[in-house]
């Protein structure tokens, strides 16, 4: 027996999330992890919780004009408008990898309509491999749909409708922190049939250059990710467990297991290292191995004995 | 398969003002890196700055394991990076990136670099004359004091030629000006380039004008080095309309016959 495995027959890392079970809490967030294949020289796929590939459209999108990134303080703007192959190419060149890698694969959906969101639903509904749907109705970088979708509750519920029709996969909903009540947005989804919430999306910002006196992106607008936005997320993640009945993955910042501890004892059942695999690309499964260790040397047999441990 | 390597500092060396060169030894990246292939260094390990700094492989030794990068001084990472002492390390993620394609049977290349866009093509030299191509580099800056590369490239047996834009060296004018009477005197098998993206719009249109295939190294924001944030982004023609490609992932060479400039 490897080290490796002791230490998991030590302690329980297994989590449920929404009717996914992760094999551990940690995942990779949408957009920052490609389809897998671009990591599989630094981290061993099938380990990982789950991860979540990258935004997918029903047809293919270009994605934004550059500049698309530029770095802030502790954090990044991107707007990269959801530059993606499209569904079909998704299905016939990225999900066969990720099968035969035997990952666990959550598929993040967006769309221009309600019905676009429906079809694509139907159309990965029929696919092997997939354990559930992420729907993005935050993304803040694409002119229709996207954020559109997640700042009103009754259109949110609208998106979430839509695809628990079409889908008997799990249903996680990604909420944006860019409203004034997230708590009312996540009520709403979960009335529709949200299995799990995810939050943070990234928090709308921008920069300018003083050199130029002109906005840096090209879409002036962009999201900012990274350990800036933490406590946003960390905050949104503890207000949000606590009013509904569904699990939480925690989305914001997250660079070590210090940061990864914070959103589970915040309420988080699961959580998505974004950005931090920019910065190191082996992060996700350092972090899962801190946290194992951090569990033994706890004497803490079971890490859910830990969500949510924070709530006063 | 590229890797992170914990890099120790072998030099870390002004050579004209605002201008470095840093020496890292790194033999896990160098054994592997060819030229055009870029590394990706952290600054620092607080979270400010936050993201890697993608450069060129300006030189390498592969028996000794050293690589060396080309660098100018323009924000708060490169100005950290310019304070770094030897013997001190970096998080170094490498060799990243698509490389120069060097056919085996090229007989004469023409190198075309402006400013730090010479960057990538000192190493390029290097391999393309131990495989025996004789070399010719066009070397271009806004004045003399900004030339880089000079002395590797003499050092080498490249015969290098000098434009400067307010003629304090070589010939006064843009790098084109002093490409176009070589390519009108002799024949190459292929030219490659880096500069700024009007130079290289430039170089490409006259390549293309005198029936000449070539390539060029571009740049942008990077965030990860590997394809997946989709940062980098550039443009390239598909049929009539255009495409994005990424820079760290598709690139960063591309045939200069693809590409869709910002000029």
């Amino acid at each position: 027996m490897s080290e490796r495995n002791q230490v998991q027959a030590e302690v329980n890392m297994e989590v449920n999330l929404g009717g996914i079970a992760l094999a551990n809490p940690v995942t990779v967030a949408s957009g920052t992890f490609g389809y897998g294949r671009e990591y599989e020289a630094y981290v061993d796929l099938a380990r990982l919780g789950a991860i979540i590939v990258k935004g997918t459209t029903l047809e293919p999108r270009a994605g934004n004009p550059t500049p698309r990134i530029i770095e802030t303080p502790a954090g990044m703007l991107n707007a990269v408008g959801l530059q993606n192959p499209g569904v079909d190419v998704f299905i016939q060149e990225h999900l066969p990898y990720l099968r035969e890698k035997q990952a666990t694969v959550i598929v993040n959906i967006a769309g221009n309509t309600v019905e676009e969101y429906a079809r694509l639903t139907a159309i990965l509904d029929k696919q092997d491999g997939i354990a559930g749907l992420e729907v993005n109705i935050s993304c803040p970088n694409v002119e229709k749909g996207g954020l559109q979708f997640g700042t009103d509750p009754n259109t949110a519920a609208g998106v979430v409708a839509a695809v628990r029709q079409n889908t008997s996969l799990p249903v996680i909903v990604k909420l944006s922190p860019n409203v004034t009540d997230v708590v009312a947005i996540a009520r709403a989804v979960v009335e529709a049939g949200a299995d799990a919430l995810s939050l943070i999306n990234t928090l709308l910002g921008m920069a300018i250059d003083i050199e130029t006196r002109r906005p840096v992106l090209a879409n002036i607008f962009g999201g900012l990710s990274g350990p800036a936005i933490k406590p946003v997320a960390l905050r949104m993640v503890y207000q949000v467990a606590r009013e509904v009945e569904v699990p939480i993955m925690g989305v914001g910042g997250i660079v070590n297991w210090q940061d990864a501890l914070e959103f589970i004892l915040a309420g988080a059942t699961a959580v998505s290292i974004g950005t931090g695999n920019f910065i190191n690309p082996g992060i996700s499964e350092q972090i899962i191995d801190d946290l194992e260790n951090y569990l033994v040397e706890q004497g803490i047999r079971d890490i859910r004995q830990l969500i949510g441990a924070a709530w006063l | 398969m590229s890797l992170v390597e914990q890099a120790v500092i072998i030099r870390n060396e002004e050579i004209v003002p605002g201008y470095l060169e840093l020496e890292l030894r790194a033999p896990g990246i160098a054994r592997q890196a060819l030229p055009g292939q870029f590394i990706n260094i952290r600054v620092g390990s607080t979270l400010d700055p936050l993201l890697r700094r993608p450069f060129s492989v300006y030189d390498n030794d592969k028996n000794a394991g050293d690589i060396t990068i080309l660098y100018k001084v323009v924000g708060r990472g490169t100005g950290m990076m310019a304070e770094l002492d030897m013997g001190e390390t970096l998080d170094v993620l490498g060799p990243l990136g698509r490389p120069f394609s060097l056919p085996e049977n090229l007989q004469r290349v023409v190198l075309v670099g402006g400013g730090v866009g010479m960057a990538p093509l000192v190493y390029l030299a290097r391999v393309s004359c131990e495989r025996g191509a004789a070399v010719t580099a066009l070397v271009g800056a806004r004045t003399a004091s900004e030339l880089l590369g000079l002395n590797h490239l003499r050092g080498m047996g490249v015969k290098v030629m000098v434009t400067t834009d307010d003629g304090s060296q070589g010939i006064q004018g843009q790098v084109t000006d002093g490409l176009e009477p070589l390519l009108t005197e002799s024949d190459y098998d292929f030219i490659y380039c880096c500069g700024p993206e009007p130079m290289m719009a430039r170089v490409a249109d006259m390549a293309h004008r005198y029936g000449l295939k070539g390539e060029v190294a571009l740049e942008e924001n990077m965030a990860c080095g590997i394809g997946a944030c989709l940062g980098c982004a550039h443009r390239v023609k598909q049929g009539q309309d255009y495409s994005y490609v990424q820079i760290c992932h598709e690139g960063p060479v591309f045939s200069m016959s693809e590409v869709v400039f910002d000029v």
